[in-house]
């Protein structure tokens, strides 16, 4: 049973302990509160280095402690402190950096509101206890065999057949029926490939729809997306060793993950606003009238200077365009507006959460839009490495990694 | 036999001292008895469930953190019904808390502003201020009677 150490504050409060609770059970996991002493709350900011205001930030600093000094106590970590408090969010923000900088133990930083369910946290807990769980698997550097990895995402679904280290098939589908649009982009893959499906000697499953397809196909591996994509990024771009920074923003979501020799250290996943994802840029692709796999190249030719961009929404933030448009504003302004608006977006609301360290890999359909490897390169001030086959980073790391469960 | 609310809001110490004087006294270990004592337990150990955070919107606007808007669904009810208070000032985490200070500012802040009889005191920090603190807060229950 994997143990993962709560530090929270507002969270029995919220009413989503429960919720919690039920995501750690499911993924095989149960939810632990490292003992502290009174001492050790206030005498926080000797160890720590500050105490604050709330009590309930204070024992949460205190069990961060206690957690690095007994490294024994937890296999994971997961602090959870309420969305929109300046105060917590400072602190979660120390927390784990303190516990990334003093012990080797994964940590997942959450805000949350009432609203946040077991569902929310299914896939961060599953990508928590993977990374404790099949650490041997997850530090697999080289593809053997012949696998095929399928990545049944919100928007699309992608398909890949590897041999021996080298993908030697892909397949790419709008995701419409998820099993029928999973069996078509296989089919592609396995097409392009010349390779029959009864010769793939194990298929490995990630993204939205994972256990539906992976039941359907009896795949060996059925992964969330965030071990995965942080496996296949790292193997695409060749930094496998050492540290990296995975940025995927997809169709419904967006990932910032921290990875150590091809292992997630932190991650944070997004989901809550359509204006920071895939969607948006599609979206002004169609409004421009010029097809998603143009808007990039278009947006390279603009300056986002020439746009004022009101808000951040899908909606809204489509009717700053919109405005700007009528306004005569140019359409490669626009684009690059686009491009800037979802990669500042993530910079402020994902990047801050995790350590951004060098090579910056960006994956995902969105990684072609070439405006936005331009638009985050800005923004960090760093070299962004957009690798061969990003758009199927998660079926390369499906590949890879269930390469390994063939060796028994 | 006045009801009167005590902060901070978990003080067993504040709240003995009003039982001991003949009156009621508003803690919020009362609203989560009533909470966790409920036939239908949905959500341990408090059996808050994300239905007070909603009810903690009488208090604080929307875009207050759901942990205080929830805290705020157990004490709000109590400052509703207080007719007396008694505020201690800087009172230490040893007295009772609420776990997070924005709550307790606005426990602070409707409880000077509800405009019922308000004793404020300063937590005392040796023997001799202890028995005037509790001096006080006799004197202050006696007249309310």
């Amino acid at each position: 049973m994997i143990r993962i150490a709560q530090l929270s504050c507002g969270a029995e409060y919220s009413g989503i302990q429960k919720e919690i609770e039920r995501a750690a059970d499911t993924v095989g996991a149960k939810i632990v509160y490292p003992e502290v002493s009174l001492d050790d709350i206030l005498n926080v900011e000797n160890k720590f280095g500050v105490k604050v205001a709330s009590g309930d930030l204070n024992l949460a600093m205190a069990r961060a402690v206690r957690i690095v000094e007994n490294p024994d106590l937890a296999d994971a970590v997961i602090v959870m402190t309420c969305f929109r408090c300046a105060e917590a969010a400072i602190i979660r923000s120390e927390i784990r950096k303190f516990i990334h900088e003093h012990s080797k133990i994964p940590v997942l930083s959450y805000s949350f509101t009432e609203r946040t369910t077991a569902e929310t946290l299914l896939t961060r807990m599953e990508a928590l206890v993977t990374t404790v769980k099949f650490r041997g698997l997850l530090a697999r550097e080289k593809q053997k065999g012949l696998t095929a990895g399928i990545d049944s995402g919100s928007t699309t679904t992608k398909s890949v057949i590897m041999r021996d280290n080298e993908v030697i098939g892909t397949g790419w589908v709008p995701t419409n029926e998820v099993l029928k649009s999973a069996e078509d982009a296989f089919e592609a893959a396995l097409k392009m490939a010349g390779v029959k499906k009864e010769e793939v000697q194990a298929v490995g499953v990630t993204g939205y729809g994972r256990f539906l397809v992976g039941k359907h196909i009896n795949a060996k591996l059925i992964q969330e997306e965030i071990t995965v994509n942080s496996k296949g990024a790292v193997f695409l771009a060749d930094a496998q060793k050492g540290a990296a920074t995975v940025i995927d923003i997809g169709g419904m979501d967006n990932k910032a993950i921290s990875v150590q020799d091809g292992i997630p250290g932190g991650f944070t996943m997004g989901g809550i606003c359509a204006g920071a994802s895939g969607r948006f840029l599609e979206l002004t692709a169609k409004r421009l009238g010029v097809d998603i796999t143009e808007l990039g190249k278009l947006a390279l030719k603009g300056d986002y200077h020439n746009v004022a961009m009101n808000s951040y929404c899908i909606v809204f933030g489509t009717q700053s365009l919109v405005n700007s448009l009528a306004l005569g504003c140019k359409p490669e302004d626009v684009a690059m507006a686009a491009c800037h608006s979802v990669a500042e977006q993530v910079y402020e609301q994902q990047l801050q959460e995790v350590e951004v360290k060098e090579p910056v890999i960006m994956v995902g359909g969105t990684a072609l839009v070439e405006g936005l490897p331009k638009a985050m390169e800005e923004l960090l001030q760093l070299k962004v490495r957009v690798p061969k086959y990003a758009q199927y980073i998660g079926a390369v790391g499906a590949a890879l990694l269930v390469s390994g469960l063939l060796e028994g | 036999m006045a009801k009167v609310i005590v902060y901070p809001p978990t003080s067993m110490i504040l709240s003995d001292l009003v039982e001991r004087m003949g009156h009621k006294a508003l803690v919020v270990s009362e609203s989560v008895r009533k909470l966790a004592t409920a036939n239908d337990i949905q959500s341990p150990p408090l059996n808050v469930t994300p239905e007070e955070p909603k009810k903690g919107l009488r208090y604080a606007a929307v875009d207050v953190p759901s942990g205080v808007r929830g805290r705020m669904a157990l004490i709000g009810p109590l400052i509703e019904e207080a007719e007396a208070a008694i505020v201690v000032e800087d009172p230490g985490w040893l007295t009772g808390c609420a776990g997070c200070n924005r709550t307790n500012e606005l426990v602070r802040l409707l409880i000077r502003t509800k405009g019922v009889p308000l004793l404020d005191l300063a937590y005392p920090t040796d023997d001799a201020e202890a028995r005037v603190f509790v001096q006080k807060i006799k004197t202050f229950l006696e007249a309310l009677k």
